[in-house]
């Protein structure tokens, strides 16, 4: 569980995150979402120790994370996952040798055993013939599943995932949530994903923290979200008219007056 | 002001890079391959310059000593004591400040820009003994080498030249390398040498790790990173040959 507490964070005299306080429970997906310049980056920077909070407490475990020194935050960083944005992987390394990486930097596994994991990881995420492959050589989707078997290599306790969905069609960016949710259920993670895709929302939003000008506007969940009566998440969430249209339609069939199953063609109509 | 600024950060970033190797091994393989990278990948540039810069050292010099009562043989000796004292240790340092440095600067660049750097700050490594610490002592290590190799060829071109040329023999080519040698020289010049692999990789490294922005700013930091590590040899230059000599 990763409990931040009144969390402030400004560059120069503009303030990017005001007051923000969240629990973000263990095995569950916890999502942050807001518009660009919400500061939703900035706080997934300042949760995983790039950037130095102004002031508030971020708990992982009830462990303070701000009070640490530099070792503790060392080894505390090795239960830690993290997908960039841009997956981040290191170009002039194999797929396999950048999942690989982090065996070789902090555990005393033979090489067979190293082979042995990389192969697990890489199947479970669904690449079993890229090993030899550059990131150069494959395809955007494909580096964001290197991206997460590198960040679960050595069973973190925690994964960040910053914005996995950029820059992908609808359907492998499914399949990227689906994965995040089913790792996340499998390995009983504590997930924290940056994201403004209302697929993922919608998909893996155990929980939700709607983030607006630097300030925590709305939290809840996927069920809620739909319900809200939060003007500023509404006009985030279902910004375009279709959305809108489909948001009231699920309110009806939620409250029993339709059924989109049985009379929705007798409402076109 | 904006000096001291930079200056205070350059020494930071250096003081970063002291502490415990999360992994030996690992950065013992880094250290092998940035001597692969600086070492061996300069090798072939370094030896070109050297020798036509040897052979450019005898003609020259042959074309000024016009005097009779001057023997040929001092020819070689200007050529040894020239590429020892000045062309092998600056010259060639101020072509690996392009080559070595703007490589140094550009990947530093680039794994930062691509949020490398970040990837690994995550896992729990110190970046900055990571990837700049073994860049620093590879170039500690191998630009003196260069160095050597530079002015063994530098030498033996001008030998050449002057053999090739007909303006003096090799036997009398050699006697005027044995006249007057003054081993310091070569103390002299390993100083400077170390002093600019010190300069080439702490000063493009510096640059690069703390790139900011895109494609662009590599380019900037990158070319800055030259430039800087260029001026901070020629002054280095003169500043240990009015202390050493």
């Amino acid at each position: 569980m990763i409990e931040i507490k009144n969390i402030k964070k400004g560059f120069g005299d503009k303030m990017v995150i005001n007051d923000v306080s969240s629990v973000f429970e263990t095995g569950r997906c916890n999502l942050i979402i807001g518009t660009s310049g919400s500061g939703k980056t900035v706080l997934m920077k300042c949760l995983v120790g790039l950037f130095e909070p102004d002031s508030g407490e971020i708990c992982y475990d009830g462990k303070n994370f701000s009070e640490m020194n530099e070792e503790h935050r060392k080894a505390l960083r090795q239960s830690i996952g993290m997908l960039f944005q841009g997956s981040a992987l290191f170009d002039s390394m194999t797929v396999e040798q950048n999942v690989m990486f982090p065996l070789d930097m902090f555990t005393k596994n033979t090489v067979a055993e190293k082979a042995k994991r990389v192969d697990e990881v890489l199947e479970r995420v669904n690449l079993v013939d890229a090993h030899k492959k550059f990131p150069a050589e494959i395809s955007g989707g494909m580096k964001k599943r290197v991206g997460i078997a590198r960040a679960i290599v050595l069973n973190p306790k925690y994964l960040f995932c910053d914005e996995p969905n950029s820059g992908l069609d609808p359907q492998t960016s499914l399949l990227i949530d689906k994965l995040i949710k089913e790792i996340t259920y499998e390995y009983n993670i504590t997930t924290v994903v940056n994201t403004h895709d209302m697929n993922s929302v919608m998909e893996i939003g155990d929980h939700i923290m709607y983030m607006y000008q630097g300030i925590k506007e709305w939290e809840g969940s996927n069920k809620e979200i739909i319900f809200s009566k939060n003007k500023l998440l509404n006009d985030f969430i279902f910004a375009s008219e279709f959305l809108k249209d489909a948001k009231d339609m699920r309110t009806l069939e939620v409250k029993g007056k339709i059924d989109n199953n049985r009379n929705m063609d007798e409402l076109l109509k | 002001m904006k000096f001291l600024t930079e200056f205070g950060l350059y020494l930071l970033t250096l003081k970063g890079m002291f502490s415990k190797p999360e992994n030996g091994k690992m950065y013992w393989k880094e250290f092998m391959h940035q001597c692969s990278e600086i070492g061996i990948g300069s090798l072939g540039i370094v030896a070109i310059i050297s020798i036509f810069m040897g052979a450019v050292s005898t003609l020259q010099t042959a074309y000024q000593l016009v005097s009779p009562i001057i023997p040929l043989s001092t020819i070689a000796q200007i050529v040894r004591d020239t590429v020892i004292l000045e062309f092998s240790p600056t010259l060639v340092c101020i072509v690996l400040a392009g080559v070595v440095g703007s490589k140094i600067a550009s990947e530093l660049g680039n794994m930062r820009v691509s949020e490398q750097i970040d990837a690994l700050e995550i896992m729990g490594i110190n970046t900055k003994s990571y990837l700049i610490m073994p860049k620093l002592l590879a170039a500690i290590m191998m630009i003196p080498m260069l160095v050597v190799i530079s002015a063994v060829l530098g030498i033996w071109g001008g030998r050449l030249a002057g053999t090739l040329t007909g303006i003096l023999s090799a036997a009398t080519f050699d006697k005027g390398l044995h006249q007057a040698f003054k081993p310091y020289n070569v103390f002299f010049a390993m100083a400077k040498s170390y002093t600019f692999a010190f300069i080439i990789a702490s000063i493009p490294a510096y640059y690069g790790y703390n790139v900011q922005g895109g494609a662009l700013e590599i380019g900037r930091a990158s070319t800055k990173s030259v430039v800087v590590s260029c001026v901070l040899v020629l002054f280095s230059d003169y500043l240990l040959s009015a202390l050493l000599l």
